[in-house]
């Protein structure tokens, strides 16, 4: 069985924080737990202040196994308001990485 | 989990639930009577399947043991926090009987109708309030109306008609519309758009745009997200708007960089408005603003000479000192570079169909209740008469005209107040204190919500159990689509909608008897101007756009004739032109070009002050997690954004000797409130952020602690009485002076 994971293209992430409460619900989640996380990078340049965001998965993303079997998209993926989790195959998003700068695959299984 | 069981039920959001300005569509499982999840619907062309934090935590929000799902009367004292179960009928026959007593005693004026801005709550209270007999909508408190209907008012005043930036969202192929195109630049001006669905625009859309190839010029004090990614960031003092709008006008007309053809042939009063600007030169305008003059030009470039351009502007701009005036001088800049109604730009947005959820305006209030009542009504409205704009305009009460009402009883006593989606104390109003103590002497006060609150708990002698978006029918024309509401389970406990308590109220109440049985007679009704009703909607998948050729829908109407009353092109003012000079503000008593006005506390115009508070503070930014007041019980939300924080930036805290994390005291003259620090370089030196609408649902509620309200409410140092000549506006929300200090053992 080929690898599955999440490309998440972190440049677009507003910190919204669906992804994280999506996750949550899906799994009835209890406080502390959840499969993914974002945190806020403030960085200061030589003229300016920069602010991104960086989500990643924890222990507890199992990829949204009862949802993709039923051909659906993870919970985070299909709600990130700014579209940019893709889910796949590790080969398949090591692929569109090719394409996408500032973006992470992360394959938490 | 035996997700096959399921049952999906497809609808609109609009709050309770999510809180917000609504219109996403989504997905509902239910399973056993009960909402198990909510989803985005992929079908939608609003959210495109998406949903913010506050959509997904939907269930946990039904379902807290908080939430009030009875009916209560008070039976301690007001704010002991004494209730007791009743039936509705119990709960109908007290306000019916108290309210007809005021009514008979004081006349119907005597009782206000206060509302916040969640729910579907315009429609339902002022169908209530009519059938009562009373003039007086309110948001109580809200200084200056400080939350778009300043904007409204200057774009109705300017243009005829309201317009937003167009992210395709007025078509029902959104990106893929070929007659579409994205906005070359966005100019965000004061604003967070990834908080939300600010004024019915799904925040990410900018985002949408952004990939489709829309550079970002952005106005905000602070560094974010957004000014990480814009091409200028004119990071300018908190108040000063007005001045960088003044200036960027000031450079294109004198440069020749607006669109001439369009101004000659659509716009009125263009030698004024040039005549008035140019004392806004960049120089001066840096001098106002911190803002560079380099940058200031840059912007104004950029924004002229890139066409279709469009701006997002937030509710700063109708805080300012003269809210209504920003909003002109916003709104001339997209009318001199021809970017209204246009692909890209931002395009005329008309409720969905013609039909009226939300009566915005005197036209549309008069549209549903007839001239007759309207006028009569407005001769008692509170403030109408004293604001020309107020009274022409819209159908509110001035809030800031009110709390000297309710303290002096001139020139007559309030005695009953009907709250429906409003905390008062605990949210919008500015010296909540002060709105306190005016308002626990009134006689009768009914509040319908769906938790206690500050305000609940502090004033109401009935609560009534509203419900949530899941559990009621609605119907919503905010621009497009229209659509409607599905309920897809009963009301939790004994939860009602507020279309069927204000209905059944009304019914007891009106002095002419009211024509629905039922509220779904009532929605169809009003569906009727859409040639459509809730049966077909909901078949539709909930949602319909206009057809081809429809006066609500885009583009260029100005050209074919579809935006004035009497069928002929241009717009609908009296010129028939966009009014640079604004006939309208003439006529009201106002200046019709617009001007800058300084914030009446700041470093430059009270440097005495300024040497005791020697940092500006600027309080309403954002939660993505929250809305307003809400959603400090849901565990999912308050575990991402747990504390009431204050920005504060990194070499100013460090003089102050305040670390990150450290609880402090923000203190004025109008006293004090305890935040947690967060020591940032995004963070302007000399400016500090803070949230609204923090109270702490897990303290004691009762008096006199009302959950922390008094600790952690950032409008206890804001006060009322500084409004606008217009009436709209000139508030100290966005633009005030403090000191932070750190609190003795403020570490945690
Ligand atoms: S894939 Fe599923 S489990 Fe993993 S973070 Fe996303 S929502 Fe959570
Ligand atoms: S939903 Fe998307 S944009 Fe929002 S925080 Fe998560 S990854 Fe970022
Ligand atoms: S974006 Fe607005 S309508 Fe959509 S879920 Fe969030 S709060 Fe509700």
């Amino acid at each position: 069985m080929p690898r599955n994971g999440l490309l998440i293209q972190h440049d677009w992430c507003t910190g919204c924080h669906a992804c994280e409460v999506a996750c949550k619900q899906e799994h009835n989640f209890s406080e502390g737990m959840v499969g993914i996380k974002v945190d806020e990078v403030v960085s200061t340049g030589p003229d300016k202040v920069y602010v991104d965001f960086m989500p990643y998965t924890t222990r507890f993303c199992d990829l949204c196994t009862d949802r993709t079997k039923l051909g659906e998209q993870p919970a985070c993926v299909k709600h990130c308001q700014a579209s940019c989790i893709t889910y796949g195959t590790v080969s398949e998003l090591a692929k569109l990485m090719e394409k996408q700068p500032l973006s992470s695959i992360f394959a938490p299984k | 989990m035996a997700k096959s069981k399921e049952n999906k039920v497809i609808s609109t959001l609009w709050s309770a639930g999510c809180g917000s300005h609504g219109g996403c569509g989504c997905e509902i499982f239910v399973q056993d009577g009960k909402v198990t999840r909510v989803e985005g619907d992929k079908n939608h062309p609003f959210n495109q399947g998406r949903l913010c934090a506050k959509g997904l935590a939907i269930p946990q929000y039904m379902y807290h043991p908080d939430r009030v799902i009875h009916p209560l009367k008070r039976v301690g004292e007001r704010g002991e926090g004494k209730w007791q179960r009743i039936t509705w009928n119990e709960a109908y026959d007290t306000i019916e009987k108290r309210f007809k007593d005021i009514r008979t005693k004081y006349g119907a004026e005597s009782v206000i109708f206060c509302q916040g801005t969640g729910r579907d709550i315009g429609g339902p209270i002022t169908f209530l309030m009519y059938a009562y007999g009373s003039p007086n909508w309110v948001q109580v408190g809200l200084a200056g109306h400080a939350c778009y209907t300043p904007r409204l008012g200057a774009m109705f005043a300017t243009q005829g008609h309201y317009s937003v930036l167009d992210a395709s969202q007025m078509l029902e192929k959104r990106y893929d519309s070929p007659e579409w195109k994205p906005p070359k630049y966005i100019i965000i001006w004061a604003q967070n758009p990834a908080a939300g669905c600010h004024d019915g625009f799904f925040g990410h859309w900018i985002i949408d745009c952004m990939k489709r190839g829309s550079k970002l010029i952005t106005i905000d004090p602070r560094s974010t997200w957004f000014t990480t990614r814009s091409e200028v960031h004119l990071q300018n003092r908190p108040g000063t708007d007005g001045a960088i709008a003044l200036g960027m006008l000031n450079v294109i007309i004198n440069e020749g960089i607006y669109d001439k053809q369009f101004v000659e042939k659509w716009c009125y009063g263009f030698d004024e408005l040039k005549e008035r600007v140019q004392e806004y030169t960049p120089e001066k305008v840096e001098k106002i603003t911190w803002v560079p003059k380099e940058l200031l030009i840059k912007a104004a470039r950029l924004y002229a000479k890139n066409k279709p351009s469009a701006i997002q502007w937030g509710e700063p701009v109708d805080a300012m000192p003269a809210g209504s005036v920003v909003a002109q001088a916003i709104n001339q800049l997209w009318a001199i570079t021809g970017n209204i109604d246009n692909p890209g730009g931002n395009v005329i947005a008309r409720n969905s169909h013609g039909v009226t959820t939300y009566p915005f305006s005197s036209a549309e209030l008069t549209k549903l209740y007839g001239a007759e009542l309207v006028k009569k009504l407005n001769e008692k409205r509170i403030g109408a008469n004293d604001y020309p704009m107020i009274k022409n305009f819209r159908g509110w009460v001035q809030p800031d005209v009110l709390i000297n009402q309710m303290e002096t009883g001139k020139p007559y006593p309030v005695k009953g107040a009907w709250i429906q989606t409003s905390n008062i104390i605990g949210g919008q109003a500015a010296d909540p204190r002060r709105h306190y103590n005016a308002m626990k002497k009134l006689d009768f006060i009914v509040c319908v919500d769906l938790f206690q609150n500050p305000t609940s708990m502090a004033l109401a002698d009935i609560f009534l159990p509203a419900c949530t978006i899941c559990e009621k029918e609605s119907f919503r024309s905010w621009w497009q689509p229209l659509g409607v509401s599905v309920k897809a389970v009963d009301g939790v406990g004994e939860a009602k909608s507020d279309w069927e308590i204000n209905l059944e109220m009304a019914k007891r109440l009106a002095t002419n008897p009211i024509k629905y049985n039922t509220v779904r007679e009532l929605i169809d009704d009003r569906l009727k101007d859409g040639n459509t009703n809730f049966e077909k909607l909901k078949a539709k998948g909930c949602w319909e756009y206009p057809p081809e050729g429809h006066n609500t829908r885009p583009y260029y109407r100005y050209e074919k004739g579809l935006l004035r009353a009497d069928g002929k092109p241009g717009f609908e003012t009296p010129t028939g032109k966009i009014e640079l000079y604004s006939k309208k503000y003439e006529e009201w008593g106002l200046d019709p070009l617009p001007y800058y006005e300084e914030p009446k506390e700041s470093p430059v115009a009270s440097p005495d002050l300024a040497k005791k508070y020697p940092l500006i503070l600027t309080t309403g930014r954002r939660s993505p997690v929250f809305f307003h007041s809400e959603h400090r019980m849901i565990p999912w939300l308050r575990e991402l954004d747990p504390f009431p924080v204050v920005e504060i930036n990194d070499k100013t805290a460090e003089k102050l000797g305040i670390g990150n994390g450290d609880w402090v005291y923000i203190e004025n003259t109008r006293g004090r409130v305890k935040f947690k620090a967060k020591v940032t370089p995004t963070a302007h030196p000399e400016v500090v952020t803070a949230p609204h609408g923090w109270w702490l649902p897990e303290t004691d509620g009762r008096s006199p602690n009302f959950f922390n309200t008094w600790d952690h409410n950032i409008n206890n140092l804001t006060s009322m009485g500084n409004q606008a000549k217009s009436g709209f506006g000139g508030t100290n929300y966005r633009s005030s002076l403090c000191r932070v200090v750190k609190m003795e053992g403020g570490k945690e």
